[in-house]
């Protein structure tokens, strides 16, 4: 066990706030989408929580960890984050979308602090983030940098471009996530463009591949623990999630991947993730 | 003579002793955009991209987001061509300091063809927000647009071209982004003020040395197509009356567009443009091609002519 019990409680509480957060970022916002978010907030927790070193009071802190979110979509996800993590208040939150607000509906760097690039449309963020990592270990640069991808935007043909540029350059620095959700705006990705099987692909493009749970703080951790510990190449993580976590109706449901809930489902959404606190553990025990 | 390519090679080079954040990526291009001495000088800081352009986009957007000064190199079409979205989103909207080379540029590339014929770059890169344009006329001019682009904080494309084209600058001529500079003046008051961009400034200045007794010329090398020296290109706009635009490029959208956006709003006067009209290139030699579309020194000679009965 790499970290105590009270520490993973602490993050599943975190990822709870985050999810409650989102729901109410997106009401606000009228549009956007929910069921990656939701599906993230595990993940995310456990990174701004316990992974990341960073500092929210210090968005530029030179030796911080680099988290590249590729597909920029999900940044309600990675906004809530932020907020509970200190980088800003959580009301701001609600101004997402909004004229004038920091919370672009895809996220800006120059915008906002911490957001260490701007991104949305998808297949760029891996290229990016290995761009990144192949000048900090030019320079010896110990952070590490991570990227967040979808599965959906595995159909693109610049994520092979650029899995093929950070195996063939060894860039151990990084380390990517996907989001396997198995769902994008078509339909079920196995229907709309098939991926599997991932793992090979990404192996025979020369990556260390682990498969996580994506609702398990545990889990998550130790799979970017051993991700550190490759040292010949950079790592994926396919990090296996529910689409639109923590509420029934959302959960596994294509058609929530672009759209929002009205304000009569967000309250009912609200009062089923304020009752499931400590749910999510338990479903792995 | 001598190729604008070679003069991004030579800065490049030189780059690499000066400035140690400089760092070269290309597409499976080295020799033919003239990356391979800084290559073979400093292959720690040469990145093999192979031939994928998007990738290079994202790439050098990291690598600047780091703290680097990239260079990227394609061929214009394939790099801004291919790649537009990835320097649109990750490199324009992200104000990050990529310096994208496009060599090749123009009809003048000859004998490949229309797809290797890039004619839509500079509307690609001067609709971008925070992106600068530069289009250097000679090797002298590219070796300082290449330095200088360097020594700019923001992204910057820089247009090149195949063939080995005549220099007319000097190492002391002054070279200012943004800064138009004026090439050749007649004697008596300019009837037409000749805007040229790129190697075809030699052409320009054929004409409006071929016009000289007849049609009083001022002929003004526009190498920063963006940001576009707004008071020079008004001034001498308003003085003459009359205005050719010459390129190696699409009228539409590219630079006589935006000269003339520039000119309907504050000084309009009639506009003839030299460039190519909403046609692809072919096969054949620089020269043939050069004539076939009209950008020619006879061709803008005839644009002033033109120009100047239209003024009434």
């Amino acid at each position: 066990m790499l970290v105590t019990d009270s520490k993973i409680k602490e993050i599943e509480l975190k990822a709870e706030a985050i999810r409650e957060t989102v729901v109410e970022m997106l009401v606000a916002a009228g549009s956007g989408h929910t069921a990656g978010p939701l599906g993230m907030a595990d993940i995310f927790a456990a990174f701004y929580f316990y992974i990341l070193k960073h500092d929210p009071a210090n968005p530029a802190m030179e030796d911080r960890d680099r988290l590249m979110l590729s597909n920029g979509h999900i940044v309600p996800v990675r906004y809530a984050a932020m907020a509970h993590a200190g980088y800003f208040p959580v009301a701001e939150c609600l101004t997402l979308r909004k004229f004038g607000s920091r919370l672009q509906g895809h996220p800006e760097r120059l915008r906002m602090p911490g957001m260490e690039t701007t991104s949305g449309p998808l297949g760029s963020g891996l290229g990016q983030a290995s761009g990144y990592a192949y000048g900090a270990r030019m320079d010896n640069k110990k952070f590490r940098v991570y990227c967040f991808m979808s599965d959906g935007e595995q159909d693109a043909g610049n994520t092979w471009e650029a899995a093929m540029f950070a195996g063939a350059n060894k860039l151990s620095n990084l380390t990517a996530l996907i989001d396997r959700n198995n769902i994008q705006i078509n339909g079920m990705t196995e229907d709309v463009m098939p991926l599997e099987n991932l793992r090979a692909k990404y192996e025979a493009f020369g990556w260390h591949v682990l498969e996580t749970d994506g609702h398990n703080i545990n889990a998550i951790i130790s799979a970017v623990e051993q991700a550190k510990a490759i040292y010949e190449k950079p790592t994926l993580i396919l990090a296996h999630t529910i689409p639109g976590k923590g509420i029934k109706e959302i959960e596994f449901d294509y058609h929530w991947h672009g759209k929002t809930p009205n304000k009569e489902e967000a309250a009912k959404f609200l009062a089923e993730l304020r009752t499931m606190k400590g749910k999510i553990q338990s479903e792995h025990e | 003579m001598a190729h604008t390519r070679d003069g991004f090679g030579r800065a490049l080079l030189e780059l690499g002793a000066s400035n140690p954040q400089v760092v070269a990526l290309c597409a499976d291009l080295a020799e033919s955009t003239r990356m391979l001495a800084f290559k073979e000088k400093y292959p720690e800081r040469y990145i093999e991209m192979g031939v994928a352009e998007q990738n290079m986009a994202t790439v050098a957007s990291g690598l600047a987001n780091y703290g680097k000064i990239p260079f990227m190199a394609s061929y214009a079409t394939f790099s801004p061509g291919r790649n537009n979205e990835q320097i649109r989103t990750t490199i324009s909207l992200n104000n990050l300091g990529v310096k994208i080379v496009g060599s090749h540029a123009g009809l003048s590339v000859g004998p490949d063809g229309a797809t290797h014929q890039a004619l839509e770059d500079i509307a690609l890169m001067r609709v971008q927000p925070n992106m600068t344009v530069l289009s250097p006329c000679d090797e002298q001019e590219a070796y300082k647009a290449t330095l200088a682009a360097a020594a700019h904080p923001g992204p910057v494309y820089i247009r090149l071209a195949r063939e080995k084209t005549p220099v007319m600058t000097a190492a002391e001529t002054p070279f200012e982004i943004g800064k138009a500079n004026i090439v050749w003046e007649a004697d008596h008051a300019p009837e037409v003020a000749v805007f040229a961009t790129g190697p075809l400034l030699y052409n320009a200045l054929c004409a409006a040395k071929e016009l000289e007794h007849a049609v009083p010329t001022v002929v003004i090398n526009i190498h920063t197509i963006k940001p576009l020296d707004k008071e020079a290109i008004v001034s001498a706009a308003r003085a003459a009356g009359a205005v050719v635009t010459v390129e190696e490029h699409q009228v539409a959208g590219g630079f006589g567009g935006a000269i003339a956006e520039v000119l309907a709003a504050e000084c309009p006067v009639p506009v003839e443009f030299v460039g190519v009209r909403d046609q692809f290139g072919q096969s054949g030699t620089p020269d043939e091609l050069i004539q076939h579309y009209g950008l020619d020194t006879a061709s803008i000679a005839e644009a002033i002519k033109k120009v100047r009965q239209r003024k009434g």
